[in-house]
């Protein structure tokens, strides 16, 4: 395999990490150290879920020893410090994006996120109806002949719920379109998106192809028309410093165990003073201020979005994993997985009767790289790459609609994050170029 | 466990080969029972039709696309099938649903399965068995439209693909009389 070193030199400005650095991050992560059919672990499904370090193991276990109670409620010290350790971790997870703590939302993961965008829209649009709401719950509502404007690459997470919310309100799907190498096209975008544009919603980074959107032209876009801008940063947020503020989104989702946090928590960034004027999606305790049996009156966000008993535990771990990644800085992680996506692209395309997915090697892209075996199945590349204790990810990657585009029903897409070397893309480039032969195809 | 028992050379032969393989045209006039089946994990998909004769098995077809478990599994139940009455290629299905569901407890039987005996190994990657099944549930969602009522022998009737894959089905040509 032939590596342009050159290259790397640059896309690792400013410095990224060595394997030495790696090698000793790798050593807080007790996942990594096992064998998997007697063969070293090489983990590169972190776009899937990212393994966790002690230090966020360790963080979650303690607050369960020494803080665990039920938060915003009760006068008991335990009471208080579970408190304290939830909005805590709202201060350190929002400033790890440049957000005021308010800004921030708790929810499950960012699937959650957007369904409770799309949702809490939806109410706005039923409010407006039945009357409920003032000027502000008017200009949030969608109405039949409204549009929604999504890409052709999203996740379903950042489809569907567009799909349903414009079938209970009567607003228009449209998509900005993909040309064949899967690039977003611009001038579709530039067409599509008018005054009857309500929503813009696009994923920061694509978690099949690894492209990066063109956040700014996509933002002006919509900003020309008055469009809410929806961003998915599920795959950005690991990988990049991330200033949510500075990008002008108005709602912006991510999940925490995508980086290396807990499962069960994510977060939902939303413009200050927009999520105060959404209607709530759950409601129950903790999100009202007087409550009667005909009424209530909702708290300001970010309570109003919190029903219910929260996660706690979760929070705190997601907290500790963005002291983790601040500790070792964005910019060096960043810098690191942009190499090793640099790698693992050169390394696919070298191999014959392999077709890399995405932008070509040496444009942008972050740590992963999708792609395809001709003449094997991406379930059969995955089952011998795991025979070999290489974890990699197969299937539709929930983007069909993208796989269709490129005429694909699967693919299989290794992806890296800051505990891999470049070893580990080595060895996994090895024994991809073992598959073919392996199933004799390709001779 | 190794790859190679997974893998046998039998099952990558007949991932390549695809016995069976093809819908023609149909104008055939006996009972003939469709079914499409897809793996909505990884989009593998695929199209049997069943026609039966005087209670036995004509023919057994199919068309789809899929990883080479999936793909070898279509193959063998093609040859499997045409040698059976209706009812005896339903007892199989079960026999077969039965080893993949054993996680490796269950050997295959040669006798009642053919080459699909080979593929036991499929049941110790539970990952794996929806695409082994995948044709076996597709030929039992064309068995029942031929013979709803037919009685499988061991007293359950509905077959239960709902814990494989979502059968969507569809009859061409019911039986007369």
């Amino acid at each position: 395999m032939t590596v342009n070193n050159d290259l790397h030199a640059v896309l690792a400005q400013p410095a990224g990490l060595t394997d030495d650095d790696v090698r000793i991050i790798q050593q807080d992560f007790p996942a990594l150290h096992q064998e998997i059919h007697g063969r070293r672990l090489v983990y590169l499904d972190s776009g899937a879920t990212s393994q966790k370090p002690r230090w966020v193991l360790e963080a979650e276990r303690e607050f369960y020893e020494t803080c665990n109670a039920a938060v915003h409620r009760g006068a008991h010290e335990l009471a208080v410090r579970a408190t304290d350790a939830f909005e805590d971790a709202r201060t350190t997870v929002a400033a790890f994006v440049r957000a005021a703590p308010e800004e921030l939302v708790w929810t499950a993961n960012a699937t959650a996120g957007i369904n409770l965008i799309a949702q809490a829209l939806g109410n706005a649009s039923i409010w407006a109806e039945r009357g409920r709401g003032g000027q502000e719950i008017r200009q949030l509502a969608l109405k039949p002949g409204d549009e929604i404007v999504v890409t052709e690459l999203e996740h379903h997470a950042n489809l569907i719920p567009w799909q349903e919310l414009a079938f209970r309100t009567g607003a228009v799907l449209r998509f900005i379109p993909v040309d064949a190498a899967g690039s977003l096209r611009l001038e579709e975008a530039e067409r599509l998106i008018g005054p009857q544009t309500k929503v813009v919603a696009f994923a920061h980074t694509s978690n099949v192809l690894g492209s990066v959107a063109p956040v700014h032209e996509l933002v002006q876009l919509a900003r020309r028309v008055g469009a809410l801008v929806v961003l998915d940063a599920c795959q950005s947020a690991p990988h990049m410093p991330l200033g949510l503020p500075s990008l002008d989104v108005d709602f912006a989702v991510f999940s925490g165990h995508k980086m290396l946090g807990p499962t069960g928590i994510g977060v939902l960034y939303g413009r200050r003073g927009l999520l105060d004027a959404l209607p709530p999606v759950h409601t129950g305790g903790s999100m009202i201020t007087t409550v009667t049996m005909e009424r209530a009156e909702y708290l300001a966000a970010p309570q109003r979005f919190e029903a219910g008993t929260q996660p706690v535990g979760q929070a705190v771990g997601l907290a500790a994993a963005v002291q983790y990644l601040d500790g070792i800085g964005m910019d060096r992680i960043h810098a690191s997985v942009t190499v090793l996506g640099q790698r693992l692209a050169e390394g696919i395309t070298a191999i014959r009767g392999v077709k890399l997915l995405g932008p070509p090697a040496g444009e942008p892209r972050i740590g992963l790289a999708a792609f395809d075996v001709e003449g094997v199945h991406a379930h059969d590349v995955g089952q011998y790459l795991d025979s070999l204790g290489v974890a990699v990810r197969v299937g539709h990657h929930c983007a069909q609609p993208l796989h269709r585009r490129l005429g694909l029903s699967a693919s299989t897409r290794a992806s890296a994050y800051l505990y891999n070397t470049t070893d580990d893309i080595d060895e996994f480039l090895a024994a991809l170029s073992g598959v073919r032969p392996y199933f004799g195809v390709g001779k | 466990m190794s790859l190679e028992a997974l893998y046998q050379e039998i099952i990558l032969d007949h991932s390549r080969a695809r016995n069976g393989s093809g819908l023609p045209p149909q104008d055939t006039i006996d009972a003939t029972g469709e079914s499409h089946q897809l793996n909505p994990v990884c989009g593998d998909e695929i199209t049997v039709r069943v026609t039966v004769q005087s209670k036995a098995v004509q023919s057994l077809r199919w068309q789809g696309s899929g990883c080479a478990i999936s793909m070898a599994s279509a193959s063998m139940l093609h040859e499997l099938a045409t040698t059976l009455s209706a009812r005896d290629l339903q007892a199989r299905v079960d026999a077969f649903r039965q080893m993949l569901r054993s996680r490796g407890t269950t050997q295959g039987d040669p006798e009642l399965l053919g080459d699909a005996a080979s593929l036991e190994g499929v049941s110790r990657y539970p990952a794996r068995v929806k695409c082994a099944m995948l044709a076996w549930v597709a030929a039992e969602g064309a068995l029942e439209q031929i013979t709803p009522a037919m009685d499988t022998g061991n007293g359950a009737a509905a077959p239960d693909a709902g814990g494989e894959n979502e059968a969507m089905t569809r009859l061409i040509a019911p039986t007369k009389g």
